[in-house]
């Protein structure tokens, strides 16, 4: 495989990382947050719906500015987090995937949501009278009915954390082999004269690995024996 | 007594009270649509909570405001045949059946697997999905389900409401059957007269809420 060069094979490998990670951490809080909206009723909800909503609305430079105030190393939340976690944003990899992660969030939260919503709750009753508790009754009812939402907010939070730009060029800048991924690789790319060849590479790079997250949801989605025919 | 109740359910704005006792066999809920019936079945499961009162079940009180005694829908251990029968989507008939048979305590399975196969006539179905099958052949798969969770007492409602004419008498025979062979507490829904003074030993009239 020489189409690329070493430099490219680390930044396809470095957004594959910071997608990968952003996806695999977002997904436990998406699903905790759909199953909030979608099951419960209390006062605020209002509020948590549209925060959950607001980096699908807001121009990303915004959200890397407000991850900027919350995140950067003088915020408490970024200093909380340095001090006991040694997590640190600024700068690092680590940011481009909190930066993907929070762009991604929205998008898997409605994904999931929707299906949860779609799961007929007189069937969770049904295997409660048949002997099975709450936890069962999740694991065997609820969480396969709602099985082709949890792939799409797969595919469409991997999309979306793969083409992130103006949230993590603002949070995390564009370092090489930090936090320049393919979409700030192709900007890069495109500033320097003579470098068009690369930026076709890179592009098509992205291209392929976007149908490739279909294809491959199309072929889960399939191997599940035809319940979860369509997945978006 | 297999069933004794006395309570009161919120529906919406409206506010219904039954009591009754029941002997053994089959008492059926008779009324109109609308009238509440069903409300009470999900009581009597655990599915809805009564405002205030008690249900007794074959001497054991699966609910009781006063004493705090409110059982699970999983800890009472009814079969609940389902107006809407509510079958499994994603689960195969197979499944189905198996759902409820694999979680009940072995010495409580009362009704062996092949044999419930058997008296339901659903042995040639078990691989297919729920919804390639016909009314009178899901009804079946429902009771089925039912009965192999080896519960302590039957709820049917409108049983035979999914099933066209021809498979009524079919039906009818097979519940026969289990209130004679299998001798469990059943309380059955119904709106059709016919039907309830073929099946019940007891009556009870339920009337819309005014």
């Amino acid at each position: 495989m020489d189409w690329l060069t070493p430099e490219e094979w680390g930044i396809l490998l470095l957004s594959l990382k910071v997608s990968g990670v952003a996806i695999v951490v977002t997904l436990p809080v998406a699903f905790a947050l759909a199953w909030v909206l979608a099951r419960w009723r209390f006062p605020g909800k209002v509020l948590v719906d549209a925060l959950v909503h607001l980096p699908l609305v807001l121009p990303p430079v915004v959200t890397g500015w407000l991850l900027l105030l919350a995140f950067g190393t003088n915020a408490p939340l970024g200093r909380f987090l340095d001090d006991y976690l040694g997590l640190t944003f600024l700068f690092r990899w680590t940011g481009a995937a909190l930066a993907a992660a929070v762009m991604a969030l929205p998008l898997m939260v409605r994904a999931i949501r929707l299906s949860l919503e779609a799961v007929d709750r007189r069937l969770e009753s049904a295997a409660r009278t048949l002997g099975a508790g709450r936890i069962r009754t999740f694991a065997s009812i609820t969480l396969p009915l709602a099985s082709s939402g949890i792939l799409a907010a797969l595919v469409l939070g991997l999309a979306r954390s793969i083409g992130e730009f103006g949230a993590t060029i603002t949070f995390a800048s564009n370092i090489p082999g930090e936090t320049r991924t393919l979409p700030l690789a192709i900007y890069g790319a495109l500033q320097i004269p003579g470098s068009e060849l690369q930026v076709v590479r890179l592009a098509v790079l992205s291209v392929l690995l976007s149908v490739g997250a279909l294809v491959l949801s199309e072929w889960l989605a399939r191997r599940s024996g035809g319940r979860l025919r369509h997945v978006l | 007594m297999s069933f004794e109740i006395d309570v009161r359910l919120r529906r919406g704005a409206t506010e219904l009270s039954y009591a009754f006792e029941t002997g053994n066999g089959l008492t059926a809920l008779f009324g109109p649509s609308g009238a509440g019936k069903t409300s009470l079945l999900d009581a009597v499961a655990g599915l809805v909570r009564p405002v205030s009162g008690r249900i007794v079940v074959s001497g054991k009180p699966v609910f009781d405001r006063e004493r705090r005694i409110d059982l699970r829908p999983e800890q009472r251990r009814c079969g609940y045949v389902f107006q809407d029968l509510r079958l499994f989507p994603h689960k195969s008939v197979r499944g189905n059946l198996e759902f409820g048979w694999k979680l009940a305590p072995q010495d409580q399975r009362w009704l062996a697997f092949e044999t419930a196969l058997e008296f339901l006539g659903i042995g040639h179905l078990l691989d297919r999905m729920p919804a390639t099958l016909s009314g009178g052949e899901a009804q079946r798969v429902a009771i089925g389900r039912a009965l192999l969770s080896g519960p302590r007492f039957l709820l049917m409602d409108e049983p035979l409401a999914s099933v066209d004419t021809a498979r009524r008498g079919e039906i009818l025979t097979l519940i026969e059957r289990v209130r004679d062979e299998l001798s469990l507490p059943i309380l059955y829904v119904s709106h059709d007269r016919a039907e309830v003074d073929r099946l019940a030993s007891r009556i009870i009239p339920v009337e819309p809420a005014g």
